[in-house]
C-alpha cells in the first residue's frame, strides 16, 4: 500500500511539469499583456522595457518558464498585475472554490446516489422514467442557461435569494451556485447509479443474500450499493478536479469570486502567474483527488488490493 | 464487516469536515446582512482595476472611477457640460503661453489631515514622470521642460535628473511650470487624475498607501479588498464647493454584469454604469424610466494600416473613403446597439458641445451611406488592396464581433462580392494591441478611443499627428501638424478651436481612418436613489446621487 502511493506520487511530477509548461507555453501564445496594459495608447518604450525587464517578459519563453519553477519552489508564485501577490490570491480563492465544489459534491452524492438507487430498483416504473427524462434534459441544457435562469426567477422574480453571492460566500448563499454546478454531474451520476445498481441486482451474491434471508435494507445498503458504487465513486474523483477548473460558468453568473474568476481574470490580461499558479494547484488537486478514489476502491471492494 | 468499518470512517471524517467549514462561513453571516441597503450609502457594480490605484498609473475607467472620487485637481469638469472649471487652483496666469504660475487655494487637506500644498503637486508630477517608477501614464507629463532628463525615451537608458526643471514651488501655495513648447490649453487638461496632487505618506509608505488610499477629494477610502470591493465614505475635510447628498459608496466588484442588472433589478444594487448589452432590448422595459443612455466621450473608428504599400499608395484614399461610404452606420447603431451608439459625423465626440470644437457636417458626405457612388469611388481607386480586406478586433468585450460582421456585410453588399470584407476576430485585448504595436496589421482594425479629458486636441493629437502616442496606421500629414502646432499655441479659445478643425478637415481628404460612430454611457439604477447622471466620461456622478 505504501509503495503504491509513493509510486503515484512520484508519477506527479512528469505530470505537474508537463501540464505547467503547456499552460505556460499557451499564455505566453496569448499576446503581450505589457502592450494591453498601456490601453489604446502605444506604450512608451522605456517604461515597457522597464516593466518587461522586471516581470522576466524580456527572456525567451523556456527560460521564463525556469525561472518562474524556480521560484515556485522557494513559494514565491509571482505577483498579479494589480501588484497582488498570487498566493494572497490564492488564499482567497481557493477556499470558496472548495466550499463551492464541496456543496455540489454533496448534492451530487446524496441526491445522485439517491435517485439513481431508487429508480434502478423501480427500472421501468414511473419513477424510473421520470428520472430518465429529467436527466436528459439536465444534459442538454448548457450550464449557462440553467444558471440565468435559476437566477433570474429564484433572484429577481420570486426574490428567494440575492442575485449575487456576496464577498463572504457562506454555504447558505452557495446552494442554488451548487445545483447549477452540480447540474450536469449530478444527473451523470444517477444514470449511472441506475444502471449499476439495475446490473448487480441479477448478480448471483444478491440471489444468495436474499435467500439467507437478510433484511431488506441490509441486501441492499451492503450488498447491492457498496458493489454497484465503484464507478460511480471514480467518477465522483475526477468530477472534483473538473468542478474545480469548470466553476468558471457558475462562478460569473453568480459572481462568486473563486479561482473561476482569478483565472478568467488572468486569461484575459495575459497574466501568466495568475493562471499558471492556480492551475498548477488545480492539477494537484486533480491528481490527488484520483489517488484517493483508488484508495477507496479498496474500501469497497476487498478484492482490490495494492501490495 | 473490515470494510463497512472504514467506510463509516470515512463518512465520519466527511461529517467533521463539513462541520468544521461550516462554523467559519457561519461566522460571516452577520457581516452580509449588515451591508445591505441604507444608512445613506450608494451600492454601485465596479470591476477591479487592472493596475495598483495610483493617480499615474491608472488609465482605465474603473480605477479612474475612484480616483475621481477621492481626488481633486487643479482643475475639474463639469459633469454636464464637460467645461473645464478650476478646482483647487485659485489663479492660473501665464504671459507667454509657456510657463504658468498656479496659485492653490488655501485650507485644502488630504484626508489624513495633512495640507496640501503646492509640493503636493510638484512631488507628485515628478514621480509620475520618473523612469524608474514604470508608470503608464508619465506621459502626460511629457510638455513639461526637463521631462525628457527624468525620462529618456530609449530603452534601458537611466534618468539624468530626479526631478524635472520646468517644476518649481514658490511658496506653499504657489508653484511655476514651464514647458517646453506653447501650449495655450494645457492648463484645461489638469482635470486629468493623473496630474492628482499627493500626500507624504504616498512617497513614505508607498505600499500602505496602496492598501488604502488617501486623496483630497469628497470621498475618503474607508477600506479596499481587491477583487471584491471597496466602501467610501464622506471625507469631511473636503473643502470643495458641493459635498457630496450621501453618506458614502459601497463599490462591488461583478464578474459578470448581467449579474449586476439583476442585482439592481431585485434592489440590491443601486447604480449600474454599464448595462450589458444582452439587455439592451428590455431595459426601458425593465428600469421603468431609470434607465441613462447619453453621449460620452468615446469615439469608435476603423483605422487603416498605413505602413502597408496597398493601403497607403496614391490612389488607396478613394478606397478608403469609398469603404467609409458603403457603411451603413445608421442601421447598424439602430440594430446591433439599439441606439447606444451615435453614428459618427466627425472624429470627436458630442460631449465636446459645438463650442468644445464638435461638428455635425465636417466630414460630409464621406460618412453617410451611399451604396452607388461608394462603389464607384473604391473602383476608381483601383479596388480592395489585395483583393479582400480583412477587418480585425479584439472580441473579448464590447460586441466587437457583431458589428465587424454587420460592417462587412455592409461593405460586401456594396460591392455586390461576399468576399470582398472578411472579419479576422482577435481573442484577447493582449494579443491584438501586441500586433498594432508591431505593425502587423494586414488589413483595417478596430480603434477606441476614450477621451482623458474633454477636448478636442485630445482626439486629434494622439491619434493622428506624427509620432502620437496612439498614431496606430503611422498617419502623417505635415500640414496637419502644422496646424495642430499652431492651434496648441493660440491663446484664444475659439481660434485655436477653428484651427484644430482646419487640421480635422485634412484628416477626412487623406481618410486615414473611419469615424463609426460615438459610443453612448449607459446606466441603470435602482429606485432606492436619485438624482442619478453620468458625466462626459460615463461616469456616474456619485456625489450627487441621494439615497431615498
Amino acid at each position: 500500500m505504501g509503495r503504491y502511493v509513493i509510486r503515484r506520487l512520484l508519477q506527479m511530477i512528469p505530470v505537474f511539469i508537463g501540464t505547467t509548461f503547456i499552460i505556460f507555453a499557451m499564455v505566453y501564445a496569448l499576446g503581450d499583456p505589457i502592450a494591453a496594459m498601456f490601453g489604446d495608447r502605444a506604450p512608451d518604450p522605456a517604461t515597457l522595457a522597464r516593466i518587461r525587464a522586471e516581470l522576466n517578459l524580456d527572456k525567451p519563453m523556456v527560460e521564463q518558464y525556469v525561472l518562474y519553477m524556480g521560484n515556485i519552489f522557494s513559494g514565491d508564485f509571482g505577483q498579479a498585475f494589480n501588484g497582488q501577490q498570487v498566493t494572497e490570491l490564492m488564499g482567497e480563492a481557493f477556499p470558496v472554490t472548495m466550499r463551492l465544489t464541496l456543496v455540489a459534491i454533496t448534492i451530487e452524492i446524496v441526491l445522485g446516489i439517491g435517485l439513481g438507487l431508487v429508480s434502478g430498483l423501480r427500472r421501468g416504473k414511473l419513477v424510473d422514467t421520470i428520472t430518465l427524462i429529467g436527466t436528459l434534459v439536465v444534459i442538454s441544457i448548457p450550464v449557462f442557461v440553467i444558471g440565468y435562469l435559476a437566477q433570474y426567477f429564484l433572484a429577481v422574480e420570486w426574490d428567494i435569494i440575492d442575485p449575487a453571492v456576496s464577498s463572504d460566500a457562506t454555504f447558505e448563499e452557495l446552494i442554488v451556485p451548487g445545483f447549477v454546478l452540480a447540474g450536469l454531474s449530478l444527473a451523470y451520476i444517477t444514470r449511472l447509479t441506475r444502471a449499476s445498481v439495475a446490473e448487480n441486482l441479477r448478480a448471483d451474491y444478491l440471489r444468495t443474500a436474499k435467500a439467507k434471508g437478510l433484511p431488506r435494507s441490509r441486501v441492499i445498503g451492503v450488498h447491492l450499493l457498496r458493489n454497484s458504487l465503484i464507478p460511480v465513486v471514480t467518477f465522483i474523483g475526477t468530477d472534483v478536479g473538473a468542478l474545480m477548473g469548470g466553476a468558471i460558468v457558475t462562478e460569473r453568473i453568480f459572481n462568486i469570486h473563486g479561482v473561476g474568476y482569478q483565472l478568467w481574470n488572468g486569461v484575459l490580461r495575459g497574466n501568466s502567474p495568475t493562471v499558471v499558479g492556480f492551475v498548477t494547484i488545480l492539477v494537484l488537486v486533480f491528481l490527488l483527488a484520483n489517488l484517493l478514489v483508488d484508495l477507496l476502491y479498496a474500501v469497497l471492494d476487498p478484492r482490490i488490493r495494492y501490495a | 464487516m473490515r470494510g463497512a468499518k472504514s467506510a463509516k470512517w470515512v463518512a465520519l471524517a466527511a461529517v467533521v469536515a463539513m462541520a468544521a467549514t461550516a462554523c467559519g462561513g457561519g461566522d460571516d453571516d452577520k457581516d452580509s446582512k449588515g451591508e445591505g441597503s441604507g444608512g445613506g450609502i450608494v451600492r454601485a457594480s465596479w470591476t477591479d482595476p487592472q493596475n495598483p490605484l495610483e493617480p499615474s498609473n491608472t488609465n482605465e475607467v474603473q480605477g479612474g472611477k475612484v480616483l475621481d472620487m477621492i481626488f481633486r485637481g487643479l482643475m475639474e469638469y463639469d459633469p454636464k457640460t464637460g467645461e473645464a472649471k478650476q478646482a483647487m487652483a485659485e489663479s492660473i496666469e501665464t504671459k507667454d503661453q509657456q510657463t504658468f504660475t498656479f496659485k492653490l487655494k488655501k485650507g485644502w487637506k488630504f484626508s489624513d489631515g495633512t495640507p496640501v500644498t503646492a509640493k503636493s503637486y510638484v512631488d507628485a508630477w515628478n514621480y509620475g514622470a520618473h523612469i524608474d517608477n514604470k508608470q503608464l501614464n508619465s506621459y502626460f507629463f511629457s510638455d513639461i521642460e526637463g521631462y525628457d532628463d527624468v525620462h529618456p525615451a530609449e530603452e534601458g537608458a537611466k534618468a539624468k535628473a530626479e526631478t524635472m526643471s520646468g517644476l518649481k514651488v514658490v511658496d506653499e501655495h504657489t508653484f511655476t511650470v514651464k514647458l517646453k513648447e506653447k501650449f495655450s490649453t494645457w492648463p484645461q487638461r489638469l482635470g486629468y487624475k493623473a496630474y492628482s496632487p499627493l500626500p507624504e505618506a504616498f512617497f513614505k509608505d508607498h505600499d500602505g498607501w496602496l492598501k488604502k488610499p488617501v486623496g483630497n477629494g469628497p470621498y475618503k477610502v474607508d477600506s479596499y479588498k481587491k477583487g471584491t470591493g471597496m466602501k467610501l465614505s464622506v471625507n469631511e475635510s473636503y473643502a470643495g464647493a458641493e459635498k457630496p447628498k450621501n453618506k458614502g459608496v459601497e463599490l462591488k466588484v461583478y464578474t459578470d454584469f448581467n449579474t449586476a442588472y439583476n442585482e439592481v433589478m431585485s434592489g440590491d444594487l443601486d447604480v449600474l454604469d454599464d448595462v450589458p448589452a444582452g439587455q439592451l432590448a428590455n431595459v426601458e422595459q425593465d428600469m421603468q424610466g431609470r434607465y441613462i443612455n447619453q453621449p460620452a466621450g468615446i469615439i469608435q473608428a476603423i483605422t487603416f494600416p498605413l505602413y502597408d504599400k496597398g493601403w497607403s499608395s496614391k490612389k488607396a484614399v478613394k478606397v478608403r473613403q469609398g469603404i467609409s461610404m458603403a457603411i451603413n452606420r445608421e442601421e447598424i447603431t439602430k440594430t446591433i446597439f439599439q441606439n447606444t451608439r451615435t453614428p459618427a459625423t466627425d472624429f470627436t465626440s458630442p460631449v465636446l458641445g459645438a463650442a468644445g470644437g464638435y461638428s455635425k457636417d465636417i466630414c460630409g458626405e464621406f460618412c453617410t451611406y451611399n451604396p452607388e457612388k461608394a462603389k464607384k469611388l473604391i473602383q476608381e481607386g483601383g479596388g480592395i488592396p489585395g483583393g479582400q480586406m480583412v477587418l480585425s478586433s479584439n472580441i473579448d468585450t464590447g460586441s466587437h464581433k457583431d458589428w465587424m460582421d454587420a460592417v462587412c456585410n455592409s461593405i460586401n453588399k456594396v460591392l455586390d462580392d461576399k468576399d470582398a470584407c472578411r472579419v479576422n476576430p482577435v481573442g484577447t485585448f493582449a494579443d491584438f494591441r501586441d500586433q498594432i504595436t508591431k505593425d502587423q496589421m494586414k488589413g483595417p482594425f478596430r480603434s477606441g478611443w476614450q477621451m482623458d479629458y474633454p477636448l478636442i486636441d485630445n482626439f486629434l493629437t494622439p491619434i493622428y499627428k506624427t509620432g502620437g502616442s496612439s498614431n496606430d496606421g503611422s498617419y502623417s500629414n505635415k500640414e496637419f501638424d502644422k496646424l495642430i502646432d499652431k492651434a496648441n499655441a493660440e491663446a484664444d479659445t475659439t481660434k485655436a478651436i477653428k484651427l484644430y478643425q482646419d487640421a480635422e478637415k485634412i484628416l477626412f481628404q487623406d481618410m486615414p481612418g473611419i469615424a463609426l460612430w460615438y459610443q453612448n454611457g449607459s446606466g441603470a439604477y435602482s429606485d432606492k436613489v436619485d438624482n442619478v447622471a453620468l458625466d462626459a466620461f460615463s461616469v456616474p456622478v456619485f456625489k450627487d446621487i441621494t439615497v431615498k
